[in-house]
């Protein structure tokens, strides 16, 4: 779908890393260019016109953002990206709610982001993480989740779909049940919020993360979502102007309210307007569009895989545009050297889920992550290419 | 060097590498290459004695270059005079990054001459020679 607003794409590849990072459609691109060539300009305070032109883009890009997930505006802080929106979790909140013993709830099949923080704040206070069991296909299920759940659980924190097995979690499920037992349910959308419908209300959810550059916007912008009573309670990590009221000489201060007490300093602003627009494309191409249109390759992916004998493949199962595989005897990095002979960008590695080998008992794999502008005739490219992968040392020696 | 002589040095390298496996024995000294940009993670291990390196093996999970390097490498340094390695590492380091180096003195490890063209891999070229300069170093302090 919608290939031909993807300048990228008229250069002949075939861009399967979408887990990494997507393509930007040309719109996005404008969008920030007229903001750098026609309407440059600090936010707030600005009486001239273009800055108060960008001001109505940047603060309005809270509302898109809004009704794309469902949650408040004034609850939707703009960050660099997932990374810092976790991180604010972890050490604005959690830092200040959590004590020593208290239990949050991980898996192995986790992002570093959500996992690192936490076992730093473990460092720092001593709170337990526990890892919840995965299934034998690597999904996890709100049934294993309640066999680890203590009344010393506070948190349950995961990712809604997972970026090697891209097995998608039910939130919904998950987090009623976090609500009913006053667990805090923290949610990394990263591989998400890009690709199906994410209702952060209906899904109870406390605090939900995402970045921009994963769903057609920019790099540099990412987004954390909160309830309000807890981001009332969150503190800042960043102090600095444009987050304050006022600061006197005994030291008394007053920071401002929400969302903007958590967006010191000046702001990634280009890339704020940029991921509105890139909001506004996905909406109306539609995410369930979207999500089907994924679906179906995966399908035709699997079935033209039949193909090839010498295969791994480790996340059939999964629904969403990710697959995990490894070519018998060679090593990832060589089959993904190989694929870029034919021009066919893939991932190879952890992929930042350093402990999911625990489970599936190999440390690198090949990762062809898909999204809407990938088509049939993308996966014939593989399909052909990995057909061919007896020559893989010819190619890659 | 002929590409299909090239490919079946590195090929033979790497499915039949030298000195691939541990042994546990404290005489030896160890360190861990677990590089950001590439995904290789292997372990290396060596045992210096009057000032010449008696033995040297490695282990782990990495992809072809690194792993035939790895093994064409340690077989050229075991018996080797300790300033005599130095040698050999610089100018393999030298001919990887394009610099200025003495052919001869590198024997088969010239299959790599032209690994510069795929920048992505001068780090897989490279991974044992970085391991085995910080080995070096290593017992050079502890001595
Ligand atoms: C599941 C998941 N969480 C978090 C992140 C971190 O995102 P970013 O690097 O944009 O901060 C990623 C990125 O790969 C991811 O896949």
């Amino acid at each position: 779908m919608n290939r031909e607003d993807f300048p990228m794409l008229s250069n002949d590849i075939i861009y399967f890393d979408n887990g990494a990072t997507t393509l930007k459609p040309k719109c996005v691109v404008d969008k920030m260019n007229q903001y750098y060539f026609n309407h440059t300009s600090n936010i707030h305070r600005g009486d001239y016109d273009a800055a108060i032109q960008t001001n109505i883009l940047y603060d309005n890009v809270r509302n898109i953002i809004a009704d794309f997930v469902h949650a408040d505006a004034d609850c939707c802080i703009y960050t660099s990206g997932a990374t810092m929106s976790l991180n604010m979790v972890v050490f604005g909140y959690m830092k200040k709610h959590l004590k020593a013993g208290d239990v949050v709830l991980l898996n192995k099949a986790e992002h570093a982001s959500n996992i690192l923080p936490w076992i730093r704040l473990q460092e720092e206070i001593g709170i337990d993480i526990q890892y919840v069991p995965l299934n034998d296909d690597y999904s996890l299920t709100l049934d294993n989740i309640k066999k680890c759940v203590t009344d010393r659980t506070k948190v349950i924190s995961l990712a809604h779909v997972t970026n090697v097995i891209g097995d998608v979690r039910d939130v919904q499920s998950i987090g009623k049940f976090c609500h009913e037992n006053h667990i805090l349910f923290n949610v990394d959308g990263a591989q998400s919020v890009p690709h199906m419908m994410v209702d952060f209300k209906e899904s109870y959810m406390d605090f939900l993360s995402f970045s921009g550059h994963k769903m057609c916007g920019p790099t540099g912008i990412g987004v954390l979502i909160g309830r309000k009573e807890l981001l009332e309670e969150m503190d800042p990590l960043f102090y600095g102007g444009g987050m304050n009221s006022f600061f006197e000489e005994d030291s008394s201060y007053e920071l401002k309210d929400i969302p903007v007490r958590f967006e010191a300093g000046t702001p990634p602003i280009a890339e704020v307007i940029g991921l509105g627009e890139a909001i506004r494309y996905l909406t109306n191409i539609g995410m369930e569009n979207i999500h089907q249109h994924e679906i179906e390759l995966k399908k035709y992916l699997l079935k033209r895989l039949d193909e090839i004998p010498n295969i791994i493949i480790y996340n059939k199962d999964s629904k969403s545009g990710i697959l995990a595989f490894n070519l018998d005897n060679v090593f990832a990095q060589d089959s993904s050297v190989y694929l870029n002979h034919y021009h066919i960008a893939v991932r190879a590695g952890n992929h930042c889920a350093k402990m999911l080998k625990d489970e599936i008992h190999i440390k690198n794999t090949v990762r062809v992550s898909m999204y809407f502008y990938n088509d049939f005739s993308d996966i014939d490219r593989l399909i052909d290419a990995l057909r061919n992968s007896e020559d893989v040392f010819k190619i890659v020696l | 060097m002929d590409d299909n002589l090239r490919r079946e040095i590195i090929l033979d390298n790497y499915q039949e590498p030298f000195h691939k496996g541990l042994i546990d024995d404290n005489s030896y000294c160890k360190v861990n290459t677990n590089s950001e940009s590439c995904i290789d993670n292997l372990d290396f291990i060596m045992k210096i004695s009057n000032g010449i390196i008696e033995d040297i093996r490695f282990d782990g999970e990495a992809c072809a270059i690194s792993t035939s390097a790895s093994s064409i490498l340690i077989r050229k340094l075991i018996g080797m005079r300790i300033d005599d390695a130095k040698d050999l590492l610089k100018n393999y380091k030298n001919m990887i990054n394009e610099k200025d180096y003495d052919e001869d003195v590198l024997g088969e490890l010239n299959v790599y001459n032209e690994i510069s063209k795929q920048p992505n891999r001068k780090n897989c070229a490279l991974l044992p020679n970085v391991a085995i300069e910080k080995l070096l170093g290593e017992m050079e302090n502890g001595k």
